[in-house]
Formats: C-alpha cells, sequence, structure tokens
C-alpha cells in the first residue's frame, strides 16, 4: 500500500475542519463510536446531524472557542492508497503549527471560501507551502452552495491563484470547486457542477504521482556509532563499528566509495544491514566517524560550507537580527551559528520580497546568512530535503524557533 | 515497487505478509526517532506495559541497535490491578531482551501516601501519573519512549513525536514546540522531560499487520479464549478479586480476546473466534468500534479525558 501524506490548509473558518470530517466520513473511516461522539456533541450545542468540524477538533480550548489551534493527524485508506492527514490551523498566530504539519507532507490542500477568495492567510500557507519545496497544490474552493455553484467565481478565484502561484515555483496546482457541507467533489461528484470536468478531491489525492525525495547520490547522516555486543562474534569484520543512520538519498552497496564529511576521509562500504532507509554501513578502513557526520558518495558529495545562505520561516517572539546568536539542527549534527546578515524579507501580500530589512519577526519569511561553527554538508533544498534543512534552535530556551531551508550550498546572495 | 490491487477494498495477503511502502516508511521512521532520541538524551527509559504497542516497541529499540544492545531501561507503571499472564510475559520478554525493568508501582504510592487509595475495586487508572513522574524524577530520566499511537485519541492526535513535559511533567497542548521534517529537537533543561512517540502514525491495523510480518510473541489474551465475564456498560469485563461480580450481574463464560490491554478493573474484552494475528486483521478491518472505544471505560467519561489525563503527566 503506498502512503501519501498531506496537509490541509488556509484561512480561518474555510472549512478545513469540517472538509476531513467529511473525507473520513465518506471514505467510511469514521467509527461507530466516534460518530456517535459527534453526533451527541453536535446536539448537545444544539445541532443537527453531524458537525463533521468535530472529528478533528481535539483539545479543550479548541472546542470551547471552535477554532484549530494545532495540528491534528488523522488517517485513513482507500483501495488504491493510505493517507495521513495534517490538519493544520487558519489563525496567524498558531502558523508554526501550520509549518509543523506542512513539513512532512507531500501535497497541500489550501482550502478558500468562494465567497471571499484569496485572503492573506491562503497566501502565506500557499507561501510556506511552496517553499517547504511541496510539489502539488490543491486549491479547494470551498463552500461553493454558498454561491450558487458559479462557475464564473470558480474561475476567477482559479485563475488568481494560479498567477501567484506562478510567483512561487509550485510545479503543480490543481483547483477543485467543491463544498465540504454536503460533500460535492471531495469524495463523490456533486450534481451542480456539470460545467467541471477534472476529478473529485479523493480521487485526485489517489491518483497523483507520488513525490520521490530520496533519489541521487549516497548521503547517510551518522545518528549512531554502534559497537556489536560482546561476543557476537569471534572475526574481525563482527567486531568493526557500525554508522546507524536514516538514508536521505541513494542505497549504498559493498564496495562503494564514500567520503566522510566534514573530515573529507575515504573509504569503501563494507556491509549494509537494515531495511532502507533505516539502514547501518560498515566501512573497510577503520575511521573517526561520529555521530553528526555524513556518509556520502566519494563521487558526488555535497559541498562542505562554512556559512549558509537560506529562506527562514521565524517561529519566535523574539525577532531574528543580524548578530543573534543561535543553534542549528542539520542532519543529525546541531552547531553553533551566528545569523550575519538579513537579506530580504517576504511580503505575504504581494508574495514579493522586500529587502534592507531590520529583522525577522514572528511567522515571517526571509534570506538570513549563518556562519556555523563547523562546516557543514548541504545540497540543495530541491535536491534533497534533509540535506538541505535546518532548524534554529534558541540556546536559552529550547525552544525551536525556525526553520531554514537552502537555495544554493555556495556563495552568498 | 509497490503493486497496487485495484479490485479489492481488503488488504490481501501479498500485503499482508510483506514490509510494503506504508510500513516500510513507518518502521524506518520509528526506528529513527528511537535513535535520535537515544543519542541526544542522557537517560532515556521505554514505557512498557506489556501491551502490543509497547511490545511492538520493544522489537522496534532491539532493531535500531542490532547487533548491539538496547542502551537503555524499560519502565512499567504496575496498577497493582494486572491481568497475570501479562506480567508474566513481561518477565519473560525483559529477560529475553537483556533489559533492566524499573516498575513504578501504584501499589507503593498508595502504601507512602503518594496519591489516595481509591478503595479495593476502584479503578487506579488515573493513579499511575503520580508512580510515573516520581520514577523518572527518581532516576532522572530526560526521555520516555511510550507507544501512543495518534489514531487512539483526539488527544494523542494533536501531540508531536517528541512532547515536552515540564518540571511538574505536564503537558501544555497549546504551546507545543514546532516541529519540522525529521528534525527532533530533544533538548531539555535539567528536572524537564520528553515523551518520545515513535508510532505516533501507526493504526491499530499497521501494529497487528507489524505484528504478522515480524512473528512477535505477544500475551495470549490479545487472541480468541474462553473466560468468565460479566456485562457492565457495554463492556465485557473479566471477573477478579479486584474485579467481582456486583449485585444483579451473572457472571458467565465467554469466547474473547482483548483489543487493548491494561488496568483489568476498566479494560474490556471483545467477542471473537480470532486466534492468529492474521484472523485478528481480518476481524479488526471489519469492526466499526475503534480499540478504545470497545474496551475503554476510562475515555468514556468525558470528551476531554484522555486530554485532561495527558496534562497532568499520563502517558
Amino acid at each position: 500500500m503506498e502512503l501519501l501524506r498531506f496537509a490541509t490548509a488556509g484561512s480561518v473558518d474555510d472549512g478545513k475542519s469540517t472538509l476531513i470530517g467529511r473525507l473520513l466520513h465518506d471514505t467510511k473511516a469514521l467509527f461507530d463510536d466516534v460518530i456517535d461522539a459527534v453526533a451527541a456533541t453536535t446536539a448537545r450545542r444544539g445541532g443537527e446531524g453531524l458537525d463533521l468540524a468535530l472529528v478533528t477538533d481535539g483539545l479543550r480550548a479548541e472546542r470551547e472557542q471552535g477554532i484549530t489551534i494545532d495540528v491534528a493527524y488523522r488517517y485513513f485508506s482507500t483501495p488504491l492508497r493510505s493517507f495521513v492527514i495534517a490538519d493544520t490551523p487558519g489563525h496567524v498566530q498558531y502558523t508554526r503549527n501550520m509549518v509543523t504539519g506542512a513539513s512532512t507532507s507531500d501535497v497541500a490542500v489550501i482550502l478558500v471560501d468562494a465567497r471571499h477568495g484569496l485572503r492573506e492567510q491562503s497566501l502565506r500557507h500557499a507561501a510556506l507551502s511552496a517553499l517547504l519545496g511541496i510539489q502539488h497544490l490543491v486549491l479547494a474552493v470551498n463552500k461553493m452552495d454558498l454561491v450558487d455553484w458559479s462557475e464564473a467565481r470558480y474561475i476567477e478565484i482559479r485563475d488568481e491563484f494560479v498567477a501567484l502561484a506562478a510567483r512561487l515555483d509550485v510545479p503543480v496546482v490543481t483547483a477543485i470547486p467543491l463544498c465540504a457541507l454536503d460533500g460535492g467533489n471531495v469524495v463523490d461528484q456533486s450534481p451542480h457542477t456539470p460545467w467541471y470536468a477534472g476529478p473529485c478531491l479523493l480521487e485526485h489525492l489517489e491518483t497523483l504521482p507520488l513525490p520521490r525525495y530520496d533519489e541521487g547520490a549516497l548521503r547517510l547522516p551518522v545518528q549512531l556509532v554502534i559497537k556489536p555486543a560482546v561476543g557476537s562474534g569471534a572475526d574481525v569484520t563482527a567486531e568493526r563499528r557500525w554508522y546507524a543512520g536514516s538514508l536521505a538519498a541513494g542505497t549504498p552497496k559493498v564496495g562503494d566509495e564514500i567520503v566522510v564529511l566534514p573530515s573529507g576521509t575515504h573509504s569503501r562500504i563494507a556491509a549494509v544491514e537494515g531495511n532502507a532507509p533505516a539502514v547501518r554501513v560498515q566501512l573497510e578502513h577503520e575511521l573517526d566517524v561520529s555521530r553528526g557526520d555524513v556518509i556520502a558518495d566519494a563521487h558526488d558529495a555535497p559541498h562542505t560550507v562554512p556559512q549558509i545562505v537560506a529562506r527562514v520561516a521565524w517561529m519566535a517572539d523574539k525577532p531574528l537580527r543580524a548578530g543573534s546568536h543561535v543553534l542549528l539542527k542539520h542532519g543529525t549534527r546541531t552547531v553553533k551559528a551566528v545569523a550575519t546578515q538579513l537579506h530580504d524579507r517576504l511580503d505575504v501580500a504581494t508574495l514579493t520580497s522586500k529587502t534592507g530589512v531590520g529583522e525577522l519577526g514572528l511567522n515571517e519569511i526571509g534570506t538570513v546568512t549563518f556562519i556555523t561553527s563547523l562546516p557543514l554538508p548541504i545540497d540543495a533544498y530541491a535536491t534533497n530535503r534533509t540535506m538541505g534543512s535546518f532548524i534554529v534552535i534558541d540556546e536559552v530556551t529550547n525552544g525551536t524557533v525556525g526553520a531554514g531551508m537552502v537555495a544554493e550550498p555556495v556563495g552568498a546572495h | 515497487m509497490t503493486v497496487i490491487d485495484h479490485t479489492s477494498t481488503e488488504f490481501d495477503d501479498a500485503d499482508r505478509v510483506g514490509l510494503d511502502h506504508r510500513l516500510a516508511q513507518l518502521e524506518a521512521h520509528a526506528i529513527f526517532v528511537i535513535r535520535e532520541v537515544a543519542a541526544e538524551c542522557e537517560r532515556p527509559v521505554l514505557l512498557f506495559s506489556g501491551g502490543k504497542d509497547s511490545v511492538v516497541m520493544l522489537h522496534l529499540a532491539k532493531k535500531a541497535f542490532e547487533p548491539g544492545v538496547i542502551p537503555f531501561p524499560v519502565m512499567h507503571v504496575d496498577t497493582g490491578h494486572n491481568f497475570p499472564e501479562v506480567i508474566e510475559f513481561r518477565d519473560r520478554l525483559v529477560e529475553q531482551m537483556g533489559v533492566r525493568l524499573v516498575v513504578a508501582s501504584v501499589q507503593d504510592a498508595i502504601d507512602q501516601g503518594r496519591v489516595a487509595d481509591p478503595g479495593p475495586t476502584g479503578s487506579r487508572n488515573r493513579l499511575q501519573t503520580q508512580p510515573l513522574l516520581y520514577e523518572v524524577g527518581r532516576n532522572k530520566f530526560d526521555a520516555a519512549f511510550g507507544g501512543a499511537r495518534r489514531d487512539e485519541d483526539k488527544a494523542r492526535a494533536k501531540e508531536r513525536i517528541l512532547s515536552f513535559r515540564d518540571l511538574f511533567g505536564q503537558w501544555d497542548p497549546k504551546n507545543q514546540r514546532p516541529e519540522l521534517w525529521r528534525l527532533y529537537n530533544p533538548r531539555v533543561r535539567a528536572g524537564e522531560h520528553l515523551r518520545a512517540f515513535p508510532i505516533s502514525d501507526w493504526t491499530e491495523l499497521d501494529i497487528w499487520r507489524y505484528i504478522a510480518v515480524n512473528d512477535i510473541d505477544l500475551p495470549q489474551m490479545y487472541y480468541s479464549h474462553r473466560r468468565e465475564v460479566v456485562a457492565r456498560e457495554g463492556m465485557l469485563l473479566a471477573t477478579s478479586e479486584v474485579t467481582p461480580a456486583l449485585p444483579g450481574e451473572t457472571p458467565f463464560v465467554e469466547t474473547v480476546r482483548y483489543r487493548t490491554v491494561g488496568d483489568m478493573t476498566c479494560t474490556g474484552a471483545v467477542r471473537s473466534d480470532a486466534s492468529t494475528p492474521l484472523e485478528v486483521l481480518t476481524e479488526i478491518e471489519q469492526s466499526r468500534i475503534t480499540e478504545r472505544g470497545a474496551t475503554r471505560a476510562d475515555d468514556k467519561f468525558s470528551e476531554a479525558a484522555m486530554e485532561d489525563r495527558k496534562r497532568e503527566g499520563y502517558f
């Protein structure tokens, strides 16, 4: 069974939670006791039938306020695929939770209310999804019933979005007119859209090609050095250390020439075990390899760079400024770093960049140069998600305060 | 290469017996999380109840460190109201895996006056939080692996893979750390700790498929057997010293199995003839009730029962 992860995003009240509830309900992924609980809560609040938005709002505060605060993960399967849904919050205040949900997703479904069209949050979420390298955006034009299923209104929103998405370098955008409340074009075709020839949302999610991130030359960030248990073997190979990690790209084979970064020492793969991508390897030579190092293809290695220029999504109240000291976690290594320059900041309303900015505030996106205490082996984020991304950690609070993506591993802007 | 069956809505046998795309991804991710936490935290511990999820966790931990040994102990939060066969199973598996067992005992907590005694037949479920946090503090554990899954409950559906706990062991669901990609941030200060949930994205079906694929041993009560039960609050509750039949209840013998294993006073059985992992899979595929809904009285009190317990520091 193939696994597809998708995030739902968009502004408050555009109907994300109702859409998830609808998908789960119509694919029969909701169990009877859950349906009973939702029906009881709906009735207690004076509603009728099933308020499907209640399916995903799991926190007390969310039910009290009728909003989504944090990502809810939900699961369902169809005969064609299994899915993990990250239902992300719409409020700008909780953007970092949206980023959390979108960062592990293959597809982002951005909802808009057909009455209101694109709003700043729709654009912010589209920009963040694009920044996170999500290859497929789905624009779900929701609440079509409230605009009398108007084809003209759908086309107006779709065209505006497609024009904006072109600025974001998103390869594939699909727009679908739907109504999460009555289920039209979610799992089943709506009788109200004879003018729409495209797929329903579910059909689209079942058939779009799965993105591949792990292609290319060997990249193995070392998580752990494992020494075999005492007495597990008499011969030399059994006593060799194993380097365990999750493959960020490539498939190691015995005899492959590798380089250990950042040290630059060379060896060959002597043994490989485990189910990819969670593997462990032995090397032919006894080298000094430890957690945080990257074992890479000797003939196609990443650039090891002392400074990083990256697009950064900032997620803390305390802004990032030139001169800020932070920690960066890249792969399995955490290093000290200092932000030396803020190059630009994205204006979400126009999706254009502004230069000459003094700081990067909460929920803002900008380009930043960091100098790191150790050189890091970096690939472009577009080539390799693991090797091209990092998180920023506040040394004092230990909080995760930023997410960085490297466009180009060498040189500065 | 994954072959997709376009004709059937059920998992076919090919899906069941191999590590397909989905299960391979879930396994690799769980191993990744276990290794990250073990590498970055000083003193992790694995919460182990003898239930199927914690048994799968222990197997994943073994795989994560092969051919080395599991570099952390396991901890059982023991309500004292256990199914005896689960305790036997626990001790056997711990011995086999060569890991140290720490027992956080609710009975000790009651005897030492750390929690109030709910009486001989009262539920000790909520009382587990105190001994759990007590042992976390006493052993200076800075990370506790749990086998919780997001499909179990709507509060759990909201929780991060690495979930921060403050000095008081509390979860603050409105202020969770952002968690980007697979870049986990396990940094805590002294006295704080993490809960790590490597199998968050697994469903009950995935657990059973994994058990079938890897031929993993479970306590026998997960499979069909005959047992004396009473019908109470829509559940079948095994009769025992701590769960005697109440006035008006007539015990009867039924063919049952357990979908979850917990405290005897609040864990119910379901009627079942499923006696192998594949039969259990078939049964669950056809079930219309979630496992906690079918078998856990503790989650029926309110729609926020789990959230409230988690805030206090529960699993």
